[in-house]
């Protein structure tokens, strides 16, 4: 886990596959706010991959990847971008 | 709002959308959305909006299900001739999508009753098959400042315009007035290849959905012309008309007209 990095927020995605991960890290983020983090806990390792490319392509920030196990992952997003409304 | 399981599935690839997302998806189940008769275009504009998760959809017609109507009126099937059209729309619309709320309309629109039955609707779909209705529905949402998603189709052909009133050209700017009976073809000359009439619903579709989200660049002052024949899709720019005579200045049409309704056939 990381020392330096705090969540504000953290959804529990394991045992889901994609794209229903990136659908949900996407609804958790957009009830942030503007310099928050969400930590995204993945079991999925396509969705590794995956989220963080497509949370960068909507504009937020991946902070960190941490591998805590054999088979999970954190993932840090800063929230950097709000959809205009 | 927070998203249910199933709406989280169900939406999904619409939630993944930048210029869709959670919000967006919210502004669809919020929206209400009435359409002008359940036939050849509204048909298809129910079905993609009821799949789209457009949370109130309004049908306006009083026909029954014939039997000439199933070659393009995908609303409807066959178990379902003689059922109003507008039942069997909502039966179909919300067997797909029990988020969709279908109010069915079972009258004929006229100068008295269609301010009454748009005015709680953010966004009205004309899908008639006559002009009389077609200058009713435009001049009434120029009066009452809807957005109307006007479309037609002919044959192998159709067109397709968005009117935001006061803000782009409405129907009357393009053509003031109906047309002389004897100038409209008949039912029996028209005719219509099907699957234009899904092609044309599902374009208006398009835009109601753009409309709702406020994404995108609307057909405002844009006719589209289809042709199917040729497969080529043409947009031509249409000015608003200054001295359009409901949407202009100074307005001559300041109340609703009942233009008399003809078909040839009937003579």
């Amino acid at each position: 886990m990381s020392d330096d990095i705090k969540a504000n927020k953290t959804v529990d995605l394991k045992g889901q596959v994609c794209p229903y991960t990136f659908v949900r890290s996407k609804l958790a983020i957009e009830k942030m706010n503007l310099g928050e983090v969400l930590e995204i806990v993945l079991d999925h390792k396509p969705a590794v991959e995956n989220v963080p490319k497509s949370m960068e392509n909507e504009g937020q920030k991946v902070l960190k990847i941490d591998q805590t196990g054999e088979k999970e992952w954190h993932v840090f997003i800063r929230k950097d971008k709000e959809k205009k409304k | 709002m927070e998203f249910t399981e199933d709406q989280i599935l169900r939406y999904s690839r619409h939630i993944i959308l930048p210029e869709v997302g959670g919000d967006g998806q919210e502004k669809l189940l919020n929206a209400k959305v009435v359409l002008v008769g359940a036939g050849g275009l509204g048909s298809p504009v129910g079905y993609y909006l009821a799949a789209a998760g457009v949370g109130t959809i309004g049908v306006i017609d009083n026909d029954r299900v014939e039997m000439s109507n199933l070659q393009r009126q995908i609303a409807h099937n066959t178990k379902r001739l003689g059922v109003l059209k507008a039942d069997s729309a909502k039966e179909t619309y919300e067997t797909l999508n029990h988020d969709v709320k279908v109010v069915t309309h079972k009258e004929r629109l006229t100068s008295a009753n269609i301010k009454g039955i748009i005015k709680d609707y953010d966004i009205v779909v004309d899908g008639s098959d006559n002009f009389p209705t077609r200058y009713l529905v435009n001049d009434a949402c120029v009066m009452l400042k809807k957005t109307l998603i006007s479309a037609a189709v002919f044959r192998f052909e159709g067109q397709v315009l968005s009117i935001y009133p006061g803000d782009g050209p409405c129907y009357r700017c393009l053509f003031e007035v109906p047309p002389p009976a004897g100038m409209v073809p008949s039912c029996q000359e028209a005719g219509i290849l099907g699957v234009v009439t899904g092609v044309v619903g599902t374009l208006q579709a398009t835009e109601v959905v753009k409309a709702i989200l406020g994404i995108g660049d609307p057909l405002k002052g844009r006719l589209l012309l289809w042709n199917a024949l040729e497969m080529s899709f043409r947009i031509v720019k249409v000015p608003r008309n200054p001295e359009c005579p409901v949407c202009g200045k100074n307005p001559t049409i300041t109340e609703l007209i009942d233009y008399e309704q003809f078909c040839q056939m009937s003579h």
